[in-house]
């Protein structure tokens, strides 16, 4: 099953909902280990992506995705943007031709071109990888989606801001793995992805 | 006439960036040496469109390019891959870096000379 259009459009607009609702939650987790403006840099890039993606004369689902990308891209100002809009721009590529585990997996390779991370890095990449594995067996749950978040806390940053912390990075969730899983989350509820 | 090599400073701050920017410019005055700092509305971080702006507005076409932290790098390698321009990223030490590019391309040096002064200043 591929994804269509309209079914790109309700992921990400969900998606959009659940980062202004956790927007302070975001830049507190952030606060902690990095430089405190995740969740506000994310609102400012989602509320970026609704302007664009609500042109009902994108037919394919890679014209919305690639919409949201270069939205990201413009308006987040933080090392998001480069992120999630190369993991956009990867999934734009496939999302019309693939199943879904494709197109995340697409996306998890954008995500780890651009930041050059790997698995426990403790960055996005350790809730888009487990998603991806998931996907592929058909059982992606909300209750997996929170365990892959829950599995950043005890790791130690060997990227970004929060890696100058080194072992005081321990301890605490990582924000980019926390709001990529709102995006997995809005994927469930919008799209049936485990048939 | 397009010149050869210029430099594109790129800072999570606008005053940093513009700060670099006169510090070199001092000492390179021929060279073609652009700036983008901070976010489109000026706060701290970086800005594809202020980044694309100072690669297009450069005067040269390879662009020797600098930054301070990680997320202006991924920022400038989205620009670089988007740009007709060739933008070469210089993982050296931001203004240690621009600096001797950019005396070194004021003076008139090939490639490899600039490149083989760069080297020893690649800190990350």
């Amino acid at each position: 099953m591929t994804l269509t259009a309209k079914q790109t459009r309700a992921w990400l607009l969900n998606f959009s909902n659940k980062i202004h609702d956790n927007k302070q939650y975001l830049s507190d987790l952030d606060q902690a280990i990095g430089d405190g403006d995740h969740g506000s840099n994310m609102s400012r890039g989602v509320t970026a992506v609704e302007a664009a993606i609500t042109d009902e004369s994108l037919e394919k689902a890679s014209d919305v995705m690639k919409k949201a990308a270069m939205a990201m891209v413009s308006k987040v100002g933080g090392a998001s943007g480069p992120l999630y809009g190369s993991a956009f721009l990867e999934m734009a590529k496939v999302i019309d031709n693939e199943a879904i585990a494709r197109v995340i997996a697409a996306g998890l390779d954008g995500i780890k071109k651009r930041g050059k991370a790997e698995v426990e890095d403790k960055t996005m990449v350790d809730m888009w990888a487990p998603v991806v594995d998931a996907l592929q067996d058909g059982r992606l749950s909300v209750e997996a989606i929170e365990e892959a978040k829950a599995q950043t806390k005890p790791l130690k940053a060997k990227k970004g801001r929060a890696s100058y912390l080194n072992e005081r990075s321990i301890g605490h969730l990582d924000p980019g793995a926390v709001s990529s899983s709102y995006l997995f989350i809005a994927l469930l509820e919008e799209v049936e992805v485990n048939d | 006439m397009t010149k050869r090599f210029g430099v594109v400073l790129v800072s999570h701050v606008e005053e940093l960036a513009y700060g670099a920017y006169k510090l070199v410019k001092e000492s390179a005055t021929e060279t073609p040496l652009t700036y983008a700092g901070g976010t489109d509305d000026g706060a701290i971080g970086s800005s594809f469109d202020k980044i694309m702006q100072a690669v297009e507005e450069n005067e040269a076409d390879y662009l020797y390019a600098f930054y301070d932290l990680g997320s202006a790098k991924m920022t400038l390698e989205m620009v670089s891959e988007m740009s007709e321009k060739s933008v070469e990223i210089v993982d050296c030490a931001f203004i240690e870096g621009a600096y001797t590019a950019s005396v070194l391309i004021n003076g008139g040096n090939d490639k490899q000379a600039i490149d083989d002064q760069l080297a020893p200043l690649k800190i990350k």
